[in-house]
């Protein structure tokens, strides 16, 4: 599983990081986790908010911090 | 409104600390707690309202109507309204600003949007309104919209598109509008604990500054005397209001701490306009921001925005001075 964290180093951005890690931890899921930060990067993927949660190139959710218990529901389907 | 608020800190005050109403510093701890208190209450409540219109609102629905509707200038007016609402996490702005340049917007149209999103937000409203009511919160929001559709409309006349980074200039040569829309099927009760702890974040994350910014305002009202100001800045000197903004630029962070400090200089003899001037120069054009816009603009686009702004915020501020 690949996973993506869009957004340009806004506190909401780095809480969506930080969420996907403990969610990862909870669930002992593996994955490869991807900060972007870079905005030339980010508009690839064609985002107008941010932050953005991608779970294999599918953008799952964004313009808002995805809880833990989210990302846990995403990770698990 | 907030009567009961006043009831409150006059009860704390005056009955259980003991102090006296004529002494000036049972004044200014009054002023304290009922500002503080006032102010963290609107903040609280206009940040969880903008939290929810933010949640629904449709950012894609809203970059499509405004590249593919002729308005005959009406689109000015929205892509303002639309800064107006967006989040106060100036992060957004710039991802925002790629995406609408993207979808074929004018360069203009997405300035006006670029202006206001920072410039009339739902934490400096929440603050205005506390601090001096609701003609001057009104009179703020107004500006701002005012000077982002002025400040876009010029500089969208100024055929500023080479002045880009060369990468935003390839967006714009592939500019397309897309049509595929998904939006979120979350009911307002999903929605609601996320959109309360965010409220509570920004409401926690400049807590510091508004306490620091009451207490110095209420140090001020309870040991200045009225007019203290009105010899060094009035209306007269013509050189105030710039100087009011350029002073204001270097200052962002602080922007929420400013706010209650200068309605004590207004209250002492600062002109309304030239304050209001210096808050919008606080508010609305910030260091951090011309960062994170060095990576689309270039650094000559970033002094004609920057100079724009400013020319427009200084203007604002002697009409109001003039007017009031």
């Amino acid at each position: 599983m690949n996973i993506k964290v869009l957004g340009p180093g806004c506190p909401k951005c780095k809480t969506t990081y930080n969420n996907v890690l403990e969610a990862l931890k909870q669930t002992g899921a593996e994955a490869q986790v991807e900060k972007i930060e870079d905005i030339e990067e980010m508009m690839k993927y064609n985002v107008l908010t941010t932050p953005v949660l991608m779970i294999d190139e599918v953008v799952r959710i964004k313009g808002r911090v995805a809880d833990i218990k989210e990302i846990k529901e995403l990770l698990t389907q | 409104m907030f009567d009961w608020l006043q009831s409150f800190a006059d009860w704390l005050i005056y009955t259980v600390a003991g102090l006296s109403a004529q002494t000036h510093l049972g004044q200014a701890l009054n002023f304290f707690v009922f500002d503080t208190l006032k102010i963290f209450l609107l903040l609280f409540f206009i940040t969880t309202v903008m939290g929810v219109v933010n949640s629904y609102f449709p950012v894609e629905k809203v970059r499509n109507f405004l590249s593919r509707k002729k308005m005959y200038g009406l689109e000015y007016l929205f892509a303002s309204g639309f800064g107006v609402i967006t989040p106060f996490c100036s992060c957004s702005s710039v991802p925002l600003f790629i995406g609408f340049v993207k979808g074929g917007i004018p360069l203009g149209i997405t300035f006006t949007y670029l202006i206001t999103a920072p410039l009339v937000n739902e934490v400096a409203i929440a603050i205005f309104l506390g601090a001096f009511g609701p003609k001057v919160a009104a009179i703020y929001v107004a500006t701002g919209i005012i000077l982002g559709i002025l400040g876009g409309f010029t500089l969208g006349k100024l055929k500023l598109e080479k002045y880009l980074t060369p990468w935003v200039q390839g967006v714009i040569r592939n500019a397309a509008t897309e049509d595929k829309l998904e939006s979120e099927k979350r009911s307002l009760r999903q929605r609601m604990p996320g959109i309360l702890k965010e409220a509570l974040d920004i409401v926690k994350g400049i807590a510091i500054y508004i306490v620091i910014g009451i207490a110095v305002g209420g140090a001020m009202h309870g040991f200045l005397p009225t007019g203290f100001f009105e010899t060094y800045i009035n209306k007269d000197q013509w050189y105030a209001v710039p100087l009011a903004v350029i002073m204001g630029v270097p200052m962002y962070s602080n922007a929420a701490g400013v706010i209650p400090v200068v309605q004590v200089l207004v209250a002492k003899g600062v002109p309304l306009g030239t304050a209001i001037a210096f808050m919008m120069g606080v508010i609305g054009l910030s260091l951090p921001e011309a960062m994170l816009l060095k990576k689309v603009m270039t650094w000559t686009l970033i002094a004609i925005y920057f100079g724009t702004i400013a020319f427009f915020m200084i203007l604002s501020g002697y009409l109001f001075n003039f007017l009031l």
